[in-house]
């Protein structure tokens, strides 16, 4: 591990998100702006009519929909922009051919992959503002909380990609994990007062459900699980990204 | 007694003993013993499959060795593979470019990859495209430049750290004649220059051309090495009186050979005759009754060497004929 070698790695993305920024940011600035539109503006207003979440869903979601958005924005680095260079651009066979590493090309995808979940979350976390979030202080940690969801999440695709054959996998991976996470980690409704026992269980070891207990914690300014789910993503991330580590050199060096 | 170790080190870039490379079952790489000497273009020539690029990946350190130890810049391999990379430089057979980067991005990259400071990683760029006629293209993208542009480009990237010692793995493999020509002397201006370069190739033209010293390698074996003027009187007679045979009849040429003591060598329906008087062997051979269309003599050669070392061709693959790749 050699930390020029990983802000080298950083630095090639960023050169390429630079020329192409603006694609992104109108759909990174509406995708939020939907969601709490149709969930919270629109579905809200019958939700709350009922009296549950204190007459406010669109406050109860909202947090919840940032840590999705980090989820995404470091999920879609780390699994198609990944594979792409691994297996058709074959880049990161000349990248290692230099002083850098494949610790280095891994671990620096995931810092970029880590950077585009804050820009991703961060934009969603602002749009939320717009529809009545409380600016305070607590914004600050709540990136913070951004950056270890986006950890947690670069880490898991590069450990997914790092054994995929083909890219057709990856709709395994959006569809029958990161689909069920988002409607099933607490995002949209208390899992626990709806689902029996062991799919609770189930769901709460699950990553997005403690990323969505700690940005809502943070953001809310109920700190009670946070211990816990940094703890959580700390040790899953780092478990996970030395996985992919390890896969990668398997892959490439042979 | 330190001298001369020091001595040795400076001389001797590249230093492998028992060098053995495993796949599986597969031996790719048999127990070769080699060096690359500090301002020397070395050639490793050899059929696809002959274990060159296994060769040059383990020296690049993205291949480990399975046996044998392999020594660069008196450093050892994995080991000090950082080390290693840092003062060597790379062009792989296939052009691994980064194509989401403009032109002279990708050298300022490798430049970062590399650990140059920005603006030194900018200045060397710059004139590197000028070295590879690239200026013009600075900033197009690379999908949008010719094969020839693509291996210049490539080419130039393996120099942006500086090298000590440049590796290029079947540099013109697949190019047009005329852009060969053209890369050729960029290999030649490095050359001049006494970089040290250790290429391989498939092409004899190439290896006669370009280099100063000679492996030939088949089935992960280096068998025979040499200048390449000097492999070629070492083991063979001057000239070569080659035929298409009719019918597989080669007796015209038996008879000669037996008669002169010339080497004769058959690989299907192809003899050559290695002899001193190519003049004299080629209008006996007339006098015996063989088709002067299909006979003529011309100067040994490395193919003429290959051929005799291992049976079969250079554009042949380890066993037999191979079409394409």
């Amino acid at each position: 591990m050699h930390a020029p070698s990983i802000g080298a790695i950083v630095l090639r993305n960023l050169w390429v998100y630079r020329d192409r920024w603006y694609y992104g940011l109108l759909p990174n600035f509406f995708e939020p702006v939907f969601y709490l539109l149709g969930m919270g503006v629109g579905l809200g207003f019958y939700v709350s009519s009922g009296g549950a979440f204190g007459g406010d869903y669109l406050a109860f979601i909202s947090p919840g929909l940032v840590a999705a958005a980090a989820m995404n924005g470091a999920s879609f680095e780390t699994t198609y922009n990944v594979f792409v260079k691994l297996h058709f651009g074959k880049i990161y066979d000349a990248t290692i051919a230099t002083p850098v590493g494949i610790e280095d090309v891994t671990i620096g995808e995931a810092a970029w992959a880590v950077i585009r979940a804050v820009i991703y979350g961060g934009i969603f976390l602002l749009v939320t503002l717009m529809f009545g979030t409380e600016a305070s202080w607590r914004l600050v940690p709540a990136v913070a909380a951004i950056a270890l969801v986006g950890y947690a999440f670069a880490a898991l695709g590069l450990a997914f990609t790092s054994v995929v054959p083909t890219i057709d996998l990856f709709s395994y991976y959006f569809t029958l994990f990161l689909t069920p996470s988002f409607l099933f980690s607490d995002i949209f409704f208390p899992v626990a007062e709806r689902f029996p026992p062991v799919l609770v269980t189930f769901a709460q070891v699950t990553p997005l459900y403690r990323s969505v207990q700690l940005v809502r914690g943070v953001v809310q300014g109920d700190f009670a699980t946070v211990p816990v789910d940094v703890a959580y993503l700390v040790i899953f991330g780092s478990a996970l990204l030395t996985f992919a580590v390890w896969r990668m050199r398997a892959r490439i060096v042979r | 007694m330190e001298l001369a170790t020091n001595q040795r080190t400076n001389d001797v870039v590249v230093e492998a003993l028992g060098l053995t490379k495993r796949f599986g079952g597969f031996v790719a790489i048999d127990a070769v013993d080699f060096e690359v000497r500090r301002g020397e273009v070395l050639g490793v020539l050899g059929p696809n499959g002959a274990g060159k690029s296994t060769t040059m990946r383990m020296i690049y350190q993205v291949t480990p060795p399975t046996a044998g130890t392999l020594r660069i810049f008196g450093l050892d391999t994995g080991r000090d593979a950082r080390r290693i990379k840092a003062k060597l430089g790379v062009v792989p057979q296939i052009d691994n470019l980064d194509e989401d980067l403009s032109v002279r991005d990708n050298l300022r990259i490798q430049g970062r990859y590399h650990g140059l400071p920005p603006r030194l990683a900018r200045e060397r760029a710059d004139e590197l495209l000028a070295f590879a006629d690239l200026q013009d293209k600075a900033k197009a993208e690379v999908r949008a430049l010719s094969g020839g542009m693509k291996r210049r480009l490539t080419l130039a990237r393996g120099l942006m750290a500086d090298p000590e010692l440049v590796i290029l793995d079947e540099p013109t493999t697949g190019l047009d004649p005329q852009v060969r020509l053209a890369l050729w002397d960029k290999m030649d201006e490095l050359g001049k220059r006494g970089a040290t370069l250790l290429m391989s190739t498939h092409y004899m033209d190439e290896a006669e051309r370009l280099c100063d010293r000679l492996l030939i390698m088949d089935r992960g074996r280096i068998v025979a090495s040499g200048t390449p003027r000097g492999l070629i009187r070492g083991a063979l007679a001057p000239f070569v009186v080659e035929a298409r045979l009719v019918a597989g009849d080669d007796r015209p040429f038996r008879r000669l050979a037996e008669r002169a003591g010339a080497e004769l060598v058959r690989a299907g329906e192809r003899v050559s005759l290695f002899v001193d008087d190519g003049r004299a062997a080629l209008t006996q051979l007339l006098d015996d009754g063989v088709d002067p269309e299909r006979t003529f003599v011309r100067p040994s050669n490395l193919e003429d060497l290959f051929l005799r070392l291992t049976g079969r061709g250079l554009s042949e693959g380890p066993s037999g004929p191979v079409r394409g790749g």
